[in-house]
Parts: structure tokens; sequence; C-alpha cells
């Protein structure tokens, strides 16, 4: 005999959750869904855009959202020199795979020490108006901790969308996906355009770091449990769709949320990853491609 | 050199540095450290099996290393908890927590493989890190080897062979040492190893040619799990205190991909010249300045020669000799057109 | 396997090993702003070596870092008066991180290669007892800081526990919670409890302990789980006991996740009758300021608070040196939970030391079993296993806070004794929906 009550704000709060998920899972989306870079030190860019938040509020008393505005350009620069680098290194040679994995495993690793030896292990947090109050809904809580980031994601989502399929270079990112030849032949170069493309791809990661941060407070190596979730929900969601992304995202937030308040934090790590599994052994979207 | 051979001297090798090293070195923290370093021969070349050897990048090192680790945990606790229902059983020895240990990281190997059989490349790699996370889940909330709080493991008394007991941990890990790179040079010379690196260049063109590259996948995921567990068996008689937050260590994902990458892919003497550099770089940096430090330099080593030096030292050093011998084939060349 | 210096936020981390070193540096000098104008010989010699980890970054350096200072105090005093044995101490650390993995490598370390006299153990039940099996190994004779019953497992003979929890550990943690609760039982109905503990050791063992004590109160647990060390949002949980609307709450926590548990059950706004009973956190000053009103109503245990009971021989002038240099070294800055524990710590071994004139592991642990020892936390005696003869455990309420200063909380306001009789200051106010917060 399960609580109502307790059952319905499980799944509220998964909601919430799922929507800071997707503002985490979007850059993957772009970076391994369209342009086929297995980016997965994404999470050391959301723990930097953490970070970024957490040193500029510490200094300067400001909202830490408008820090992860401010801070967009800065992380569509290093986005792009990282792509650069890549270029150069792996797509250039041919010789992606094992390489370009290495690669960004190496850097996942270089930035959690990093942080470690820059901030210690210590657990950082920021400080806003909306975190600790909650909007009670008769009986439906709404932590304003999860509710902001949740509706600030859910915006940012909807904006990239827009730009993906009205604005020109955001059609040709769709396109080099498809067809880098057919880009070529546009006078587009794909190269140019999948350096923007990674660029946006790790921008986000400023917004969803400062999501992160109010949330709950961080440590560099927290960023490990995200390489799973970011995966799951990217590959859940059929790779390049937004829509389905979002779906996806939802849907672990709240299988997580539900197996955290029935059965125990202890187990919530292993639903992302488990998904994960599941979803690749049984709907490999490798050699069958996608 | 024939196999048979091989093995012989490289235990005889092992053998004299074992008798050497006891002689002479009698500071304990010695063995300590030396420990660690063989430990991550074993690893790499483990590693190396499935990496450089097949193709396959695993970044799930450390849940076949912890399994390993916690079957030992499970035979160790297994006497008192049998005496309990007035079963008696001796303790169980080293030696055979080190096999038990690699048959069971091997069954998750096979588990593995079947997994993520038809998965390509990346696919594979995130899977085996997600592979790694499930586990360490299953154990944290396994209450009877410790879950989150871990569990201490005192060393018996007596070191068979007499000497400490981090001697005989070490000349343990030596004799590992010795087994694995044997296999791996039999693999690299065997039509096994053939096949594997069939896989490696193009799988599609592989199985098109009629290589049985599902079986020889499951069978390079079980050898390179198995080595694996047997390289974590003695773990936890090494520290003493195991707990999942260390035994899973993403540390030892990066370091068994790293000194690989760093020493070179292609041969089995690339691991082991990658775990003795680095290994004993991160053992120094340990002792005289942190151990984050020697975390971050593996990090940025893995990074650099992955984009300079992709085929790793043993790489460098055959371009070099490449190079070498054409400057004196055209040296030769010239003298003769002159002449 | 550490060797690290951790610095807090503000310190550049490069002052930080200047900083230790400089420390140990005045730990050869006699320092002349502390002790009475009394000519004495300076130490000269070898020094005596002491080896621990402390846990100076991560959940337990809240508490840790004025651990430190506290020996740190020590050992200048004692070199102040002329060392031990006539040598000057010297104390080797390293940061533990509040990492228990850690620990065997440092103590290995710190007895193989810095081949230490003495070793003693870091701060908390989850950092000393990895150090166990290799003490034991070695043989030494070992002190623990704040250990919930380590010892139930090895029972080594050379263990002592610088800790008031008595004969039987862990019922005695929570047995003045329980208290409360009988005492209130009819009063308010109190029938069911709901209990969350921590994934570590001294929080599992406090709650096995309270298992105990709840069989004994006569009470249902209606819900009972624990949580991993790095959970961060309590959200689910709290829900979760509040569904089943529990008499009684009974958490049991390190001080991150206290922080944690603490501003979940303020978000939720968790209704409940007791709440409390194992908490690690809300002792240490920076906690209280920064939770300030939310820890109005909640009940934990504490070992020592400036009453007049309390005040035993040179715990006042010691803290007075403590909160002196608290600001600038960033720790604690009243000092009041940890710092006369670790001071008192080392006047035990220091004792020890000079009285079997020698650095024997067996004979120093033979004095310290048969004397008892007048510490600036009281008389100290060990008895079975290596725990203190009788407990002396305080049970706490927080109660009226208003602000978040540090003046708030000092000489104990804030923090009311609520039990045992002896030391009590206050009633428990109840139930603990009705605080102010």
């Amino acid at each position: 005999m399960v609580s109502l009550d307790l059952l319905i704000n499980a799944i509220v709060a998964g909601i919430l959750l799922g929507g800071f998920y997707a503002a985490v899972t979007v850059g993957i989306t772009i970076s391994f869904g369209m342009l086929d870079i297995a980016n997965i030190a994404q999470p050391a860019f959301i723990l930097l855009g953490s970070y970024a938040a957490y040193i500029i509020t510490y200094y300067v008393p400001v909202d830490p959202l408008v820090v992860g505005f401010l801070m967009l350009p800065v992380f569509y620069v290093i986005g792009m020199a990282v792509y650069r680098l890549y270029y150069y290194s792996f797509e250039l040679r041919g010789e992606q795979s094992i390489q370009g994995l290495a690669f960004f495993f190496g850097l996942l690793f270089v930035a959690e020490v990093s942080l470690v030896l820059v901030f210690g292990v210590d657990y950082r947090f920021v400080e806003a108006p909306y975190i600790g109050p909650s909007l009670h809904l008769g009986i439906i809580d709404l932590p304003l901790r999860m509710l902001i980031p949740c509706l600030v994601s859910l915006v940012m989502i909807a904006v990239l969308q827009l730009y993906l399929s009205r604005s020109f270079i955001g059609r040709a990112i769709l396109a080099v996906s498809q067809d880098g030849l057919a880009l070529q032949l546009m006078a587009a170069s794909p190269t140019r355009i999948k350096q923007i493309a990674f660029g946006i791809s790790v921008a986000t990661c400023s917004l969803a770091g400062t999501f992160l941060i109010i949330i709950q407070p961080v440590e560099p190596s927290i960023g490990r449990d995200y390489i799973g979730r970011i995966f799951a929900i990217c590959v859940l969601g059929g790779m390049t769709s937004f829509p389905g992304m979002v779906a996806a995202a939802l849907l672990i937030g709240i299988v997580e949320s539900i197996t955290a308040t029935f059965y125990g934090p202890s187990w919530a790590p292993a639903v992302a990853f488990g998904f994960l599994l599941i979803t690749l052994a049984v709907r490999p979207a490798g050699l069958a491609g996608r | 050199m024939r196999t048979g051979t091989f093995l012989i001297a490289a235990a005889l090798v092992g053998l004299a540095i074992v008798v050497l090293t006891r002689i002479f070195f009698t500071n304990e923290y010695f063995f300590f450290a030396a420990y660690v370093v063989l430990q991550y021969i074993v690893l790499s070349t483990a590693w190396n099996i499935l990496g450089g050897y097949t193709g396959y990048i695993n970044f799930g090192t450390g849940a076949f290393f912890a399994i390993g680790a916690y079957s030992s945990a499970v035979l160790h606790k297994l006497p008192a908890l049998l005496k309990t229902f007035d079963i008696l059983i001796p303790a169980v020895p080293l030696p055979v927590m080190i096999v038990v240990g690699g048959i069971v990281s091997g069954i998750v190997g096979l588990g593995t493989g079947y997994l993520t059989l038809r998965l390509r490349g990346v696919f594979f790699a995130i899977a085996t890190l997600a592979l790694s996370v499930v586990v360490q889940t299953l154990i944290v909330n396994w209450d009877y080897v410790g879950g989150s709080r871990g569990i201490y493991i005192i060393r018996p008394a007596q070191a068979p062979l007499g000497g400490g007991y981090i001697q005989y941990l070490y000349t343990l890990m030596m004799a590992l040492s010795v087994i694995s790179v044997c296999i791996a040079r039999w693999i690299e010379r065997s039509r096994l190893g053939l096949g594997f690196a069939a896989i490696r260049d193009d799988e599609l063109a592989a199985e098109a040619g009629g290589v049985p590259t599902l079986r020889l996948k499951l069978i390079a995921t079980t050898l390179s799990g198995a080595l694996m567990g047997m390289a974590g068996a003695p773990l936890p008689y090494y520290v003493t205190y195991l707990d999942p937050g260390s035994s899973f260590n993403l540390a030892y994902a990066v370091n068994s991909v790293a000194m690989p990458v760093i020493g070179g892919m292609t041969s089995w003497v690339g691991p082991i010249i990658g775990a003795v550099i680095l290994g004993t770089i991160q053992q120094l940096a340990t002792v005289t300045i942190s151990s984050a430090l020697n975390l971050l330099i593996v990090g940025v080593l893995l990074i650099l020669f992955v984009i300079i030096a992709p085929n790793g030292i043993m790489g460098l050093i055959s371009a070099r000799q490449r190079r070498r011998a054409a400057i004196i084939e055209a040296a030769v060349q010239q003298r003769q057109a002159a002449a | 396997m550490i060797g690290q210096r951790s610095s807090s936020r503000r310190v550049c981390r490069r002052l930080a090993p200047i900083a230790a070193v400089l420390s140990m540096l005045l730990l050869a000098a006699p320092p002349v702003f502390t002790q009475p104008a009394v000519a004495q010989t300076a130490p000269s010699g070898n020094p005596i070596t002491i080896g621990f980890s402390m846990a100076l970054t991560g959940s337990l350096a809240v508490n840790g870092k004025s651990g430190l200072l506290a020996s740190q105090i020590w050992a200048e005093d004692v070199n102040a008066k002329g060392g031990l044995l006539g040598r000057p101490v010297k104390l080797i650390f390293y940061d533990d991180q509040t990492n228990p993995s850690l620990v065997p490598g440092i103590y290995t370390k710190l007895m193989d290669v810095d081949k230490v006299d003495l070793v003693i153990s870091g701060y908390g039940t989850n950092i000393a007892a990895p150090a166990m099996p290799v003490v034991i190994q070695h043989n030494a004779t070992f002190i623990s800081l704040f250990a919930l019953d380590i010892n139930e497992e090895f029972k080594y003979p050379k263990y002592f526990s610088m800790l008031p929890v008595g004969p039987d550990p862990r019922p005695a943690i929570t047995a003045g919670f329980f208290d409360i609760v009988k005492a209130n039982k009819d009063k308010l109905g109190l029938k069911t409890i709901a209990i969350a503990t921590g994934d570590g050791e001294a929080t599992r063992n406090g709650t096995d302990g309270a298992r105990v004590n709840i069989k004994k109160a006569g009470l249902d647990i209606v819900y009972d789980k624990t949580y991993p060390l790095t959970t961060t949002d309590f959200s689910p949980i709290i829900r979760a006991i509040q569904s089943t609307n529990a008499d009684v709450v009974l958490i049991s926590s390190y001080p991150n996740d206290s922080v944690g548990v603490i501003r979940s059950v303020n978000e939720l706004g968790l209704k409940t009758k007791v709440f409390g009973g194992n908490l690690t956190g809300p002792q240490s000053t920076s906690i209280k300021t920064s939770l300030g009103p939310s820890l109005n109503g909640i009940i934990t245990f504490d070992w020592w608070l400036p009453a007049p009971a309390m005040r035993f021989p040179g715990v006042m002038e010691f803290l007075k040196t403590y909160q002196a240099r608290a600001g600038q070294e960033g720790v604690d800055p009243l000092g009041y939970y940890l710092g006369p524990w670790a001071y008192a710590r080392m006047q035990v071994l220091g004792e020890a030391i000079e009285n079997t004139k020698g650095l024997d592991q067996e004979k120093i642990a033979e004095y310290i079993r048969s004397h008892s020892f007048k510490t600036v936390v009281g008389d100290v005696a060990f008895g079975e296993k290596g725990e203190w003869k009788e407990a002396r455990i305080l049970t706490v309420q927080f109660q009226n806070i208003k602000g978040t200063s540090v003046d708030d909380f000092r000489d104990g306001k804030g923090e009311v004794v609520v039990g045992p009789d002896q030391y009590k200051a206050g009633d428990v106010i109840l139930p603990y929906s009705s605080n102010n917060r």
C-alpha cells in the first residue's frame, strides 16, 4: 500500500530532475548524436561550469544563473578550441575511435584531478533566494531550487531547437551529420560547421553546470555519475532528436526518483547505467546504424 | 623464440629479480611500491589483449579488478561463516583465491562480451563504463562484504615461504606478471592473435572473410577480464581495508588505458614499458609530492601521447629505427651511385 | 600514499605547506606568549615523532582541522616546558581527506618510511578503523580520537579510545535521546519511529546501538533505510519519512549529510514530534552559523560545553590559546567540540611517555591501562577493549537560536544541555515542530 501522496511527489520530483538532466544531455545529443564525436569529457565541462558559478558568485554578489549566461561565450570558445585539437589530432588522420576516446577520457580525468588540486574535495555550493523555499500546490511540493533550473533548461532546449531548425548554420549542422559531401557542395565548410556545433555543445555546459550547483552541492568526483546518465538519455532518445531526448530525460528522472524514494538512494546510480546497458543490448545503434 | 622457451626464460628473470630484491632491499616500503608496479603490468597486459590486439577499448577495468578483490574478501570470510553452520574449513590460501578471482572475473567478462556483442567501438566503451557502475552499486548494497563501509582484512601472521607478508604478495604478483606476459606473447604469435588483429583492422571485412568474430571477441573479453580479476585478488591483503569507493577507483581504468597507449599497444612489450615507467613515476610522486599530482601526470601523459605518439614509446622506437634504416639505405645507394 | 597538505579555499595552496613547516618549526621553539615567566631548559636532541592522519579536507574536516590545531598547541606547550624526556616533540601528519581508503597507505608510510616513534589515530570512526590492521601488524600502541567502538572487531590490547562512551559504546550514544523519548512517551503518544542512517562506520554503529534502545522503549520501526555518504539530495528520504507520519525520527549522520538532511527537512517542512539522535556536525561552529535557526528543536549528543560543572583544570586556558589562533588558521573559531579532546589525548600519551621513561610500546600501553589521568576533559581512566571505564555523554537540544553569527553560539548559547541531570541546563522543548525555525 503505497502512499499516493508520496508517489505523486516522487513523480513530480522526477519530472523536475528530468528537466535538469535534459540540459545536461543536450550537448551530447549535438556532439555525439549529430557529429559522432564521443565526448565523454562532457561531465568535466559541466563541472567546470559549476565551479565557475561558484568562484564568481563567491567574489561578486550576483545570481548564479546570471553567471551561467555570462559564461556562455567563454565555454563556446573552449568548445571550439577542443574541437580544433580533436580535428587535427584524430579526424584528419582518420583514426577516430580508440585514440579519440582515450583523448576525451584523459581530458575527463585531468579536469577532475585539476579541480581537486585547486578546490579540494570539499563540497561547494552557491546561495540564492530560491534555494531553500518551496512552492506548495496542494499535496505537491515544488522545491524552487529544482523548479527554476528545470524551467530555464526547457527554455534553453527550445531555443536551441529553433536555432537548429530555422537558422542557416543550424540547418547546416543538421545536414553535416547526415551528408558532409552534400554540405561541401553547398559551399559551407563541414569542418567549420562542426566546430561551431561542438562549441555550442560545450557552451550548454556553462548553463548545465550552473543548474547542477543550484540543485546540489558539488565536488570534483560527481562527474562520473553523469557519464552514464548522459549517454543513456542520448541513446534512449534516439541520438539526434531533441524531443526524444527530453522524453528520455524525463523518464530516467522519474525512475531514479521513484527508486530513491521507495528503495533507497543507494540504488539510484544503477538506474541510468542499467537503462543504458539494456538499451544498448536490445537496441544496438551500432552496427545496425541509426 | 618458442613459447615454452620464453616462459622458462621469463620465469627465470622474474625469479632472479625477486631473489635479488628480497636480499638487498630491507625497507618494506620498496615491496609495497613494487607490488603496485607489478600489478599494473598485469592490468595493462590484460587490457591490451582486448584494447591493443582486438581494438575494443575497455573503461571498466575497475569492475573486473574489484570483482577479483571482492571474491577474495568473500573467501576470506568463508571459514567464519561456515563455522556458524558447524562446517570447519581451513583458511583459503591466497593462490587459490587468485584462481577463483580469475574465474569469477572471467565469467563476468564472458557476460560482458555477450551483452555487448553487436556494439561498435564507442558504444562498447561506454557500456564498459556502465557495467563498472552497476557492479559497484551491487557491491555497495551487499552487506556481507561490508557494503559501503568496507571490510577489514587482517593479514595472516605467517607468510608461506618465510619472510614478511608484503614480500610474499610481491612474489605472487611477480609470478602473475610473468604468466600474463607469456599469455600475451603467445596470443600475439598464434592464430588467435591473427584473428584479433583482423577484428581490429576491419571487423566487417573480417566477418565477411569468415573470421568467427563473435567467438573471438568473447575469448578476448573473458581472457582480459580473468587476468584483471587475478590482479585484483591479492588486493584485500595488500590494503587491509577494502571498500567499493577505492577498489572501483577510476584511477585503475585510466592507468590501464594510459600504460599500453604510452608503452605501445601492438606488442606485449608496450604494456610492460608503460607500466614500469608510469608506475614508478607515480610511486615516487606519491612519496615525495602528493598522490593527486601523480594522477594528473598520468592524465596529461595519456593525452599527449594519444595526440603526438599514438603508437606509444614502442612506436617511437620503431619509427626511429625505420628512419635510421632509411637513412642508411639512402647513404648506401648514394655511395653505390657515386662509385 | 598521501603527502598532501590541503588548504581551505581562502588560503592559497602555496601557503599551506609553508604553514605546515612553520608550525613544525614552532614546535621546537619555546612560545613566549602562552607560558608564565618561568625559567625552563629548551628540549634538545632527536625529536620524538608522533605520526597520524587528520581530516583536513572532506566531510570531517570541519572538526578535523581544529583537532590538528589543538594537538599542535599541546606540542608547543610541552616543548615550552622542556619537551618529553628532555627531547622536543614533533608531529608528523598527512591529510586523509576523510577518505578511509587512504588511511592504510598513510600509516604504512608513517611507520615504514617516516619511521615515527608513536602513532595515534586521525579523527573519527571511519578514519581510525582502517588504520587498525596496519597498527596491529606493527604492534604499536594506538589511541584513537572520537572512534565509536572500533575495537569490538579486533580486540587489540594496545588500543585506547579518547571518547567517553564507556564500556557499551553503541547504545550509549543515543541513550540520552531515548531517555527523553521514554519520559514523553505517554504525554506525546510516541509509538512509531523512522530511521535514516548514513552508510559509514560510525553512523551504522550508532544505529545498531539505537535498535537496542528502540526495543527497550517499545517503539515500532516504520522506516529504516541507509543512504550513501555521497548523497546530497535528501528529499526522497524526507518525503518517504513524512509519508509514514512517524512520531520519532532518528538520524545517524556525518557533517555533510547532517547539513543536507536539515536543509531538506526545512525545505519540505517535515512534521514530527521528536527529531535527532546521532547527528555529527551541528556541534561544529561553522555548521551552527550556516544553519542558524534551522537547528532549533534538534536533539543530538555532545561531549563538552563550557558549563560551570565542566571547567576542568586547564581547559579554559587551552581554549583561550586556541581561540586566539583559530581565526588566522581558518578553523572552528570556538573549538568546543574536538579541541579539548585532541589536547587531552596528547596529555595521556605524553604522561605515559614521561613516566615509562621511554618509547617502548608495551610499557606505554601497560601504563595507560593501569593509571588514571587528569586532563583538560577531566579524569580519564580506560577499561575493557580500551574504552572509558564510565560513559559521560551530554544530550543537547538546539533551542531559541535567532541569528547566524559566532556570538549567537559563544559559551554554549543555543545548545542547551538537557541530560544527564548532573550537567543539565534546561528542559527539552517538545514536540519538535513547535520549535521556531
